[in-house]
């Protein structure tokens, strides 16, 4: 019964009970809008380590009078609209870029154009990618944090047994792919026990496209272009690497095995030989498997140029927001280069003590990296380690990112509705990507009204 | 409660004993009669409005008539989670009730280890089901799940349960069937009901197991029989959690998983609330779930005239 009401009821029940049962954010104003007094909240963010403790602490010093009340917990749309809806939205929320779009197109976010002047905020020290993803028709709605970038993951022992150099796989040669992956991946029997490459579709599926030198969806993020050949074309090619290693069942239940987090992980079990991945792996690997034999290189387009695709999660001010002052000078706090930098100290006290390496902090702000890696990175003695920091550091500047959309989360469905179902062999590249640029424009369209 | 009958039916005046009664009965409801009005009618008022309305949760809500239902009935992604969930609905049911109805008569028979027996067929129950979702996404694995190698072991290469649309259904069907302790649980208390002297008549007049069955059991179980046909077919209706833990509970699942083939009803309608910020649009599919349900259950009242015995009742 209680589950019929709840589903019949969601979202009256917003707007009559929730205000009711208290909301997430909110809190007194006493500060009353002025600068960096009174209550300040927020909501998707924890304080998960040092990076991120030592930056609030940061801010709690340095305003005193700022009332900070943290709701840790990622964040959940559910929780955010809730609040929303009933007149208690948080100050601050810390989302995924991605969805910036959608929440700027309806008006939930403030746009922060008075924020950025008058705390000064230096817009450039930010990435190019991690600017567009939050910036909406020319107009600035969220502030960048990290930098999650995607590298191409070398298992070199794997690739050594294969009669195999690093340098000789080159994911840019689309051609040559499948050979090198017959060469490189374990089937036997119908069981997989192997990956030779995995091209991570659909979650990468942009990137492949990029590679192929098309974006799937406009700068501005209202066309979509998903039935480009050029996506067909890199859709196709990533399907078959997987359909080329006993199928997607197989490959998916072998790859859902996979603890990245452990000494367990694929690196370690040489299960896998070439993979694109976040960089944050290489932060994992270091710490539970200091002796692979990995080799990190960039993942590249057809032409061979470096390229990778960056995401990551940014600062955003409700509208309702009742501190929008102390909110905006939190934002600048967090992000801004000296408590990067201080941040990045407290890894590498932590590490240090540990008895880990310190591989890096990879934030959206150019100069807080900069800094960061001039004046605290120590090489870690490890070459393979050292190579690949290089490597991750030399993408960034190279790094596109999906714009932001008023209907990000419809559009992405859309596309991996289509991979799911050439994946299931429900569809062939071109007509699951056709019925996908449909699904898209209509979302768009309906968002833009 | 007795005293209430004293007064005639609308005619005579209560006796100030019934009235302090019905006064003290009826502030003993009040809980009851406030958190229904505040946290079910309220909304429930409250959604059908926005049912005929643009509402996105952030700006205030449009008035457009009947333009939700008439996409609701043109929405392919409506009409393929309505399918999915009715082919789930008409599996599970009649699965749970022979599952259940089976376990319960074993029990019956098991003696002095039936409340043993009684609690371990009904701590599945307990498991909370974000648990279940991702404990059967490991044991539904196409490789190393427990399920495909148990298939091995006598031959069996087992399917893709999560990734082949044409088994999705069934895995999820396998995974619902992990809570069936609680019918179980009724059925058991129904057939201890049933007078044993039914029996003896019925094998003195020499009916044997199956005809005893028949002509004793099922008709004088039927109303439990009838209450979990209603209560499973509506929770059939409305899945939810485990489904959503295992498909789409994050964005990695929900990323790589056929959304086609486990989208349940009551799963799309929250992603058009909560992702695609269409709340009036979703309120309308609420209203269209909850008369599918009125109707259904309306047939199932009128087919129970029929077939359901409640005990004392001429038939």
């Amino acid at each position: 019964m209680s589950r019929k009401m709840r589903a019949t009821a969601f979202a009256g029940v917003l707007t009559l009970a929730l205000a009711g049962c208290g909301g997430v954010g909110g809190g007194n104003d006493e500060g009353g809008g002025t600068a960096t007094k009174g209550a300040l909240s927020t909501m998707g963010f924890g304080f998960s380590d040092e990076i991120a403790t030592t930056r609030v602490d940061a801010f709690k010093r340095d305003h005193p009078d700022v009332d900070l009340k943290v709701t840790e917990g990622a964040f959940d749309e559910q929780q955010f609209l809730s609040a929303v809806a009933s007149g208690n939205p948080p100050d601050l929320v810390y989302m995924d870029r991605k969805l910036i779009g959608t929440y700027a197109e309806r008006g939930s976010i403030q746009p922060l154009t008075d924020c950025v002047k008058k705390q000064d905020i230096n817009l450039e020290q930010y990435r190019p990618a991690a600017r567009a993803q939050v910036t909406l028709d020319g107009t600035v709605y969220g502030i960048p944090e990290f930098s999650t970038v995607r590298v191409v993951y070398l298992n070199e022992g794997l690739l050594k047994k294969a009669g195999l150099t690093a340098d000789q796989v080159n994911l840019a040669d689309w051609a040559a792919l499948p050979a090198l992956n017959a060469r490189l991946a374990t089937v036997s029997g119908g069981r997989l026990s192997r990956i030779g490459i995995d091209p991570k579709v659909p979650e990468f599926l942009p990137m492949w496209a990029k590679a192929n030198g098309v974006d799937m969806l406009s700068a501005d993020g209202r066309t979509a272009k998903l039935d480009d050949p050029k996506v067909i074309e890199a859709l196709t090619t990533g399907v078959n690497l997987i359909q080329q290693q006993g199928g997607w069942g197989r490959f998916k239940s072998f790859r859902d095995t996979f603890d990245f987090f452990g000494a367990q992980n694929p690196l370690s079990k040489n299960q896998i030989v070439a993979w694109p991945m976040e960089e944050w792996f290489l932060n994992q690997a270091a710490k539970n498997s200091p002796n692979a034999e990995l080799v990190v290189k960039p993942f590249t387009d057809r032409q061979g140029k470096p390229l990778t695709q960056s995401a990551g999660q940014a600062w955003v001010i409700t509208k309702g927001a009742k501190n929008p002052d102390a909110a905006c000078a939190f934002v600048k706090q967090m992000t801004a280069t000296d408590t990067w930098v201080a941040a990045a100290k407290a890894r590498v006290e932590a590490r240090k003590a540990a008895g880990q390496p310190f591989t890096g902090v990879y934030t959206a702000n150019a100069e807080a990296d900069k800094k960061i890696f001039d004046e605290l990175y120590q090489p870690t003695g490890n070459k393979r380690f050292d190579d690949a920091v290089a490597t991750i550091r030399s993408v960034q500047d190279a790094a596109f990112a999906m714009p932001a959309s008023p209907a990000g989360a419809e559009f992405d469905k859309a596309y991996y509705d289509a991979v799911n179902r050439v994946l299931a062999g429900q569809a062939q590249p071109a007509q699951a990507l056709q019925r996908a640029q449909q699904e898209a424009t209509a979302a768009l369209d309906k968002a833009a009204k | 409660m007795a005293t209430v009958t004293a007064a005639a039916p609308g005619r005579r005046r209560r006796t100030p004993l019934a009235r302090r009664e019905a006064r003290w009965a009826y502030l003993f409801l009040a809980p009851w009669i406030v958190g229904f009005l505040i946290f079910y009618a309220g909304p429930m008022v409250a959604s059908l409005w926005l049912s005929f309305t643009e509402y996105d949760v952030i700006n205030a809500p449009r008035y457009t008539g009947l333009d939700n239902y008439r996409e609701l009935m043109s929405d392919p992604a409506v009409a393929r989670s309505l399918g999915n969930t009715v082919y789930y609905t008409a599996l599970h049911v009649p699965l749970v009730m022979l599952i259940s109805l089976g376990l319960a008569l074993l029990l019956k028979r098991v003696g002095r280890l039936q409340g043993f027996f009684r609690t371990v067929f009904y701590l599945p129950v307990m498991t909370p089901a974000v648990a279940v979702g991702i404990l059967f996404l490991l044991l539904l694995n196409t490789q190393d799940g427990l399920i495909n190698r148990v298939l091995g072991l006598v031959g069996i290469d087992g399917p893709s349960w999560t990734t082949d649309p044409h088994w999705v259904m069934p895995g999820i069907i396998l995974m619902s069937l992990w809570s069936l302790g609680s019918t179980v649980i009724i059925y058991l208390a129904a057939l201890q009901n049933v007078p044993r002297d039914l029996y003896e008549a019925a094998a003195i007049d020499g009916a044997g197991p199956w005809a005893r069955f028949r002509s004793v059991t099922l008709p004088m179980i039927s109303g439990a029989l009838f209450f979990t046909l209603i209560v499973n077919t509506i929770a059939s209706l409305q899945m939810f959690t485990e489904v959503y833990t295992m498909y789409f509970g994050n964005r990695e699942t929900q990323n790589s998983f056929n959304s086609d083939a486990a989208s349940f009803y009551v799963i799309h309608l929250f992603q058009e609330a909560f992702q695609f910020l269409h709340m009036g649009f979703a309120s309308a599919m609420a209203w269209l779930l909850f008369a599918i349900i009125l109707i259904i259950t309306l047939v199932q009242v009128k087919l129970s005239n029929r077939f359901v015995y409640y005990e004392g009742e001429d038939k």
